[in-house]
């Protein structure tokens, strides 16, 4: 796959009382995630990806292949797209095994070149023991890996889910993600994620499409949108920032591990892995503080030198500060929230070098 | 007496019809029930009730304005001439005809209601793997729908079997030709020979009984199967 290859989406029109007037570019490559409330029109920005629902003025393009624009709608069936619905929807009248291969067989015949191997697949998503049984007879979380895999194996070039983990319960939902992480890892394809739940947002995401009332009111890395105070990402109570970290060193002794993102090193409480494997962490604003020197003896393992890059002043006069990491202030950035007395007493703007003092540092 | 062998032509001609109409009208019906649970179209009701207007017309009603049109001046009176004949009345393919459009709402209706059952999201599903419309119908509406196809089938053959009016209204009373069960129990009765009539008719209380209760366990397994 190239990478540079882009995904480019424009739908304008309306579907009943909704008015939909959406456009975005998002890297073809990782999970790009399409969060919003209930109701937003994400589900039908996805749909319409998929040919789906279709408006008049639509454009959407993997890289240079156009699927709709103001010449030609190619229909749902052309598109080389893998979806997977919110409630599996597998086919009752077919087996399993049947199921996973029904859009396979038709991807090769059409001269796809089957690259997304079924033996891969059902290995992948923990399956094989089901391949005989009859649809009725999976539980939930079974139905929606065998979706998962059904939609894999039509040799898609796009994956579209739209909050596949949203009719299950939350010990299925823990089940499951795992297996999407498995996907996230070796999957080549890119996939657009429709969801409303941060969570998944901030274990799965590398980039986000903010959507608000059927537009577009932000996109790009997941890490950035998060990080920068002007978006409703910051200021919502639980506001965090997810960082790939790599895995440095074992600190057996304390139970601690160090881990390296752009820009500095932390230390967390031990994390399973072997050196060099990247594991998601999330940090919590609230849980960065900053400090204008670096404090002499502190019971925080995690205090870094970083630069102040951004800031907003909210209504409850919290400041939420946006740093990036390392003495430069070019690392990863992190979300800061603190008063606006301290904000004023430190007297910090933007270029200020600070320290800032992590509290916790969670995987997620 | 009546010889047992006078019975057979009836039995044997209407089971005859009964699956010509049969076969008919699954291959016609399944796609109007196919249209009607589908289509967007404001014609879609109207085309329903054209479709299940036997239900409440009098057979003689329907009977009359069939014998209207397959008769010599009517359009089934051009399509007997292409083979040298006059009139498609008290013809067996007349019979054909007739009891297609009788038993037409007995069969697209089960069939559209299993097909508006499984709602939009199973074709979607196969649009999303590479399925065309066409290849979607048969390989997934039409095998999710066969509860309801089987159904009307069942209800078609016996709905034929057991039509009357329409078939004294066009179809007339020629001995193996167009002399179909119930007509021949309404001439038994008529002319007084009683056994017959007795035989014929508890034949077909019985069969009648048989086919229903197939249908239901047939119908039942089948959902089993497929849910």
């Amino acid at each position: 796959m190239t990478t540079g290859k882009t995904i480019r989406a424009r739908f304008h029109g309306r579907l009943g009382a909704f008015a939909l007037d959406a456009a975005f570019e998002t890297p073809a490559r990782g999970f790009t995630a399409l969060f919003g409330p209930s109701g937003c029109g994400k589900t039908t920005l996805l749909r319409c990806a998929a040919g789906l629902e279709r408006f008049a003025d639509g454009y959407f393009a993997l890289g240079n292949d156009v699927w709709q624009d103001a010449a030609q709608f190619r229909p749902t069936y052309r598109r080389p797209v893998g979806v997977v619905f919110q409630e599996a929807s597998l086919f009752a009248h077919l087996s399993v095994r049947r199921n996973l291969l029904y859009g396979h067989r038709r991807a090769v015949a059409q001269g796809a070149n089957g690259e997304i191997r079924f033996d891969d697949v059902i290995e992948l998503l923990g399956i094989t023991h089901l391949l005989e049984r009859s649809t009725r007879d999976l539980s939930g979380g079974e139905r929606q890996r065998v979706a998962i895999g059904r939609a894999l194996l039509s040799q898609p070039k796009l994956l579209l889910m739209d909050e596949p983990l949203s009719a299950l319960d939350r010990l299925t939902k823990d089940d499951i993600l795992p297996y999407l992480e498995k996907l996230h890892a070796s999957l080549a394809i890119p996939v657009l994620y429709v969801t409303h739940d941060l969570g998944e947002v901030e274990r799965l995401a590398d980039h986000i499409v903010l959507i608000e009332r059927g537009r577009v009111i932000a996109s790009g890395l997941l890490t950035e949108v998060q990080g920068n105070p002007a978006l409703p990402l910051a200021r919502i109570p639980e506001a965090a920032v997810s960082l790939d970290a790599r895995i440095e060193a074992h600190d057996t002794a304390y139970g601690l591990t160090k881990v390296a993102v752009r820009g500095a090193s932390l230390v967390l409480p031990e994390v399973a892995g072997k050196i060099g494997e990247f594991r998601r962490i999330r940090v919590g604003a609230s849980d960065v503080s900053l400090a204008r020197n670096a404090p002499a003896e502190s019971s925080i393992l995690n205090c870094l030198p970083a630069r102040v890059l951004g800031h907003l002043v909210d209504e409850r006069n919290q400041v939420n500060v946006s740093i990036g990491l390392g003495r430069d202030g070019a690392g990863d950035r992190l979300l800061s929230r603190i008063t606006r007395k301290s904000w004023d007493t430190l007297q910090l703007h933007v270029g200020s070098e600070v320290y800032a003092q992590i509290k916790g540092v969670a995987l997620v | 007496m009546v010889p047992l062998a006078d019975l057979w032509p009836p039995i044997r001609l209407t089971l005859e019809l009964a699956a010509v109409v049969t076969a008919l009208l699954l291959i016609v019906g399944t796609p109007i029930a196919w249209w009607l649970a589908r289509s967007k179209s404001v014609w879609k009701e109207v085309i329903a009730a054209i479709v299940a207007l036997p239900i409440v017309l009098p057979p003689t009603v329907l009977g009359f304005y069939l014998l209207i049109l397959l008769g010599p001046d009517g359009p089934g009176g051009w399509v007997a001439s292409l083979w040298g004949t006059r009139t498609l009345a008290f013809t067996f393919e007349g019979l054909v005809i007739g009891s297609v459009f009788y038993s037409m709402p007995f069969v697209v209706q089960p069939i559209r209601n299993a097909f508006e059952a499984f709602g939009e999201r199973p074709l979607e599903v196969a649009a999303t793997l590479r399925a065309s419309p066409r290849d979607t119908f048969f390989s997934v509406a039409l095998p999710l729908a066969l509860p309801g196809v089987m159904t009307g089938a069942v209800l078609g053959f016996a709905h034929t079997v057991g039509e009357f009016g329409v078939v004294l209204m066009i179809g007339g009373n020629i001995p193996g030709k167009t002399k179909v069960l119930s007509i021949a129990i309404f001439d038994y009765v008529e002319t007084l020979q009683w056994t017959p009539a007795h035989i014929l008719a508890a034949g077909m209380l019985i069969f009648s009984f048989c086919v229903i209760l197939a249908m239901m366990l047939l119908e039942k397994s089948l959902r089993r199967a497929g849910q």
